[in-house]
């Protein structure tokens, strides 16, 4: 497949986007002629504008015949995710920090007419665009860069690694309209919509082949570790997002669709792809992540490469029956329940085996620290994964969990997880793709890197102190007894108890958010303009000679 | 040459089988057994399928994602039970595609909110929450006693949910839009034949307003179900297929 | 097939299923013949034979 595609003579690739593209914009087309509501013509809409520019898109290209001599890399859809990346970061975070505000200052940032404005839309719209918008676009980027690198072969596919990037940003704008249309398929996580959910399908079973063909025609015997990660992270998310998503849809010009499921089955269905979310999602692809830019960065070896092909194994064996402990005390049988935890509990290892071997990676290159802020977000980012994983598996004891579940204790484990361990770690590999992506011989600045670093520690300790504050506070005071034997504590009187708490979590957040804007600053002058003269020479990453060569 | 090449994408989808064999394994040993059904749920009396209006309430739930604040899913502890009824029961949730138990509560829980508050009290809150409970953080939903109720699909629902294995019979299916307003207009004709249709269900006009069937008159509707259908009096807790 | 048939079969020959294909993996990993291998793997992500090099 790849060798015949990727000679430019045949224009295989090219035709079957275009037959994709023309049967998206007639199914498009249909719908919104025949919507049955108002929110599903305006998707169709949107779906067709985004197939016609698309069209537009592919047809430029084609005119320009036969491109440019092919370059060792494909570099240009890399270039395009990250900067996909800074942009949804950016937005994800405002959202996130407009829907703190919401609980902090309930009278200002609500408007009753609005519907769209409130907490229960904007909520998914903050999920999706921080895990799927900015997550996934830092993974494609990502793994298309490393499994170039690491296989020394161009990508695969000719234009197809584009319709990944672009399929895959089509599906985060339609899902990202639709909520605030009111569209959800309201399950957590796996909101979008039942036709999203099938173009998402489409996009993700190219992203594999382009992923594996290329691994087909490397240059190396072995297949570099981080590879291992990636392709588990993309096998796994098609494996749960299509069982996870299966439903019949009232009408194909309407978007409301019934799971398959019902009750405590589509419970367990809907957790044990949410909690994989997080093991497939949010830590195999950012593996894959710390086990390419740390030892890159580091100029050293990984610590041991034994040991990561334990971490690889024993994480996704534990990980994928981890789901059941979201269900403590529910209508679930118990018998999973229980299951969910052990798992959990002994995931707990292979997390910290994965710890430890990225942080040792730096031994004999400890000094770094102090001169690399962006080696220093990259290992801060492995430690908060670290504190994740140990907190995780006490949250699955069932004990903890009776006090822990349905406060603000869970959404400052995630956080911790998602700003601390995702978010650093994509930071980091952001601050070292631009500059090698570019040709430019450093950052513009790497003061403000370290302004970057400071704020969004400082924003993301205010975060988890005070959710970890609050929620426990809440869980006993919902579980108080005054000494006649009556509960104590009206639910209201838990909200009132957590005002300021709710405003310090707003603030932590709002600095992580304005440590993203430094960034995308620091990032777009790095892209744009050449790096200031006075840096120091140490400063320049471990990167290839190659670049100066040119 | 070649030879080694095909050797080498072997290799790939090697590890490539390797790990859906792994996750595959994990995840259908851990599902499949709570696929048969019967065994998984337990024996009660009074669970029954959604009105037309409550499942279009439902709707408008799932909307507006109500289910990122409120959890349905009352668990076994005795501070849960003491705050909000008996604990949930999986039968109580077996008609619901998706389910909303939730996994976190900003607002209290409403898997028994159905029958604790008046209709009127709903209404005043949903327009404004601090005007029913000061301090409340939750925001208004003033624009859905604006919003005429759209249930002319309401068939093609009920279809769905029967292919889905929601006991609905042909007559429920037939009247599915008819039903959908009969539900809030008690003085109206067809609110005798919903009464047939539906035992157990009340017919009153949700939202205050005669005149239109709204999606306020959905949702309160739906609100004012959960929780509330079960028969605890026939409920054997202690009856081994109740304990799993 | 029965919800406990099933769930016994979860219970005992799922899990000692996978305890083995652990122990497979983990054998792998520290096969001593495989340290070579490894040594040279380790250094694949540094050794990237150049940006637009030929």
């Amino acid at each position: 497949m790849a060798t015949a595609v990727d000679s430019r003579d045949g224009h295989a690739d090219a035709f079957a986007i275009a037959a994709i593209i023309v049967l998206g914009a007639f199914f498009a087309l249909w719908g919104a002629a025949n919507a049955t509501d108002r929110a599903f013509a305006i998707q169709m809409w949107t779906a067709l504008t985004a197939f016609l520019v698309g069209g537009v898109m592919l047809t430029h290209q084609l005119g320009r015949g036969a491109v440019a001599a092919v370059t060792r890399y494909q570099d240009g859809v890399v270039k395009a995710g990250v900067i996909a990346s800074m942009f949804w970061g950016v937005a994800g975070f405002v959202v996130g920090l407009v829907i703190a505000l919401q609980l902090a200052f309930p009278d200002i940032f609500y408007f009753p007419d609005f519907g769209w404005t409130n907490f229960g839309r904007l909520r998914p719209l903050h999920t999706s665009a921080v895990i799927f918008a900015f997550g996934g676009n830092v993974l494609i980027a990502t793994s298309f860069y490393v499994v170039q690198r690491t296989c020394r072969a161009r990508l695969a596919g000719g234009l197809w690694p584009w319709f990944v990037f672009w399929g895959y940003n089509f599906f985060i704008v339609l899902a990202g309209t639709g909520y605030l249309l009111g569209i959800t398929a309201g399950r957590e996580y796996a909101e979008p919509p039942w036709y999203a959910d099938i173009w998402l399908t489409l996009v993700w079973v190219v992203y594999l082949l382009v992923f594996l063909a290329t691994i087909w025609r490397r240059q190396e015997k072995h297949i570099y570790v981080a590879n291992w990660f990636y392709l588990a992270f993309i096998v796994t998310v098609a494996l749960l997002h299509i069982v996870n998503n299966i439903a019949i849809p009232v009408s194909l010009s309407g978007w409301y669709s019934y799971s398959l499921f019902s009750g405590v089955q589509d419970a367990l269905t809907q957790w044990w792809y949410g909690h994989n979310a997080v093991g497939f999602f949010l830590t195999a692809g950012f593996l894959g992540i710390m086990y390419y830019f740390i030892p890159k960065r580091a100029d050293r070896p990984v610590y041991s490469y034994r040991l990561s092909i334990i971490h690889f194994w024993a994480l996704i064996f534990l990980y994928i029956w981890a789901g059941p402990h979201h269900l403590h005390y529910t209508a679930l049988p118990q018998w999973a329940q229980t299951l969910g935890a052990t798992f959990s509990i002994m995931l707990w290892m292979p997390s910290w085996g994965g710890m430890i071997n990225g942080l040792m990676t730096l031994s004999g290159a400890w000094d770094k620290l102090r001169t690399d802020p962006v080696l220093r977000m990259l290992v801060v980012s492995v430690a908060f994964y670290g504190m994740s994983t140990f907190e995780g598996p006490v949250m699955s004891i069932r004990a903890v969990n009776s006090l822990s579940h349905y406060t603000d204790w869970t959404i400052g484990h995630v956080h911790s997880g998602a700003l601390g361990w995702v978010g650093f770690v994509s930071f980091g590999a952001l601050y070292c793709l631009v500059p090698w992506l570019w040709k430019r011989e450093r950052l513009h600045s790497n003061a403000l890197v370290e302004w970057h670093f400071w704020l969004s520690t400082i924003g993301i300790v205010l975060y988890i102190t005070s959710m970890w504050i609050s929620g426990v506070m809440e869980g006993l005071m919902l579980r108080a007894y005054n000494e006649f034997g009556f509960l104590q504590y009206a639910f209201i009187e838990t909200v009132d108890a957590k005002v300021l708490l709710n405003i310090i979590r707003a603030l932590g957040g709002g600095l992580f958010a304005v440590g993203a804007l430094v960034m995308a600053y620091n990032l777009w002058r790095t892209a744009t303009g050449s790096a200031p003269a006075h840096e120091r020479a140490s400063d320049v990453p471990a990167q290839p000679a190659a670049v100066a060569a040119e | 040459m070649w030879s080694f090449h095909r050797w080498f994408e072997r290799h790939s989808l090697i590890l490539l089988i390797g790990i859906l064999v792994v996750v595959s394994i994990g995840g259908l040993v851990q599902i499949t057994p709570l696929f048969f059904i019967e065994s998984t749920i337990e024996r009660v009396e009074g669970v029954r399928p959604y009105t037309p209006l409550e499942l279009a309430g439902r709707q408008i739930y799932i909307r507006e994602g109500c289910y990122t604040c409120h959890s349905q899913m009352i668990r076994p502890l005795r501070d849960e039970v003491e705050r909000y009824g008996h604990y949930s029961l999986a039968a109580e949730s077996m008609y619901d595609h998706p389910f909303q138990w939730g996994s976190k509560r900003t607002g209290p829980d409403l898997a028994r909110v159905g029958g604790r508050y008046s209709d009127e009290w709903h209404r005043a809150h949903l327009d404004d929450p601090r005007s029913m409970v000061p301090g409340s953080i939750m925001p208004p939903y003033r624009f859905l006693a604006r919003a005429e109720l759209d249930a002319s699909r309401m068939q093609d629902h009920l279809r769905v949910n029967r292919i889905l294995r929601v006991p609905y019979t042909d007559v429920q299916q037939a009247n599915a839009v008819i039903d959908a307003r009969a539900q809030a207009e008690p003085n109206g004709d067809a609110a005798y034949d919903f009464e047939q249709r539906y035992p157990g269900a009340v017919v009153r006009d949700f939202d205050g307003d005669p005149a239109r069937v709204t999606e306020m008159d959905a949702l309160i509707a739906y609100l004012q179900m959960l929780g509330a259908g079960v028969d605890f009096s026939t409920y054997q807790a202690e009856a081994p297929e109740n304990q799993r | 097939m029965s919800y406990e048939q099933s769930a016994h079969f979860a219970e005992t020959w799922g899990l000692g299923l996978l305890a083995l294909c652990f122990a497979g993996a983990v054998l792998y990993a520290l096969w001593p013949g495989n340290g070579e291998k490894f040594k040279h793997a380790a250094r694949a992500a540094l050794d990237d034979g150049g940006e637009d090099g030929q």
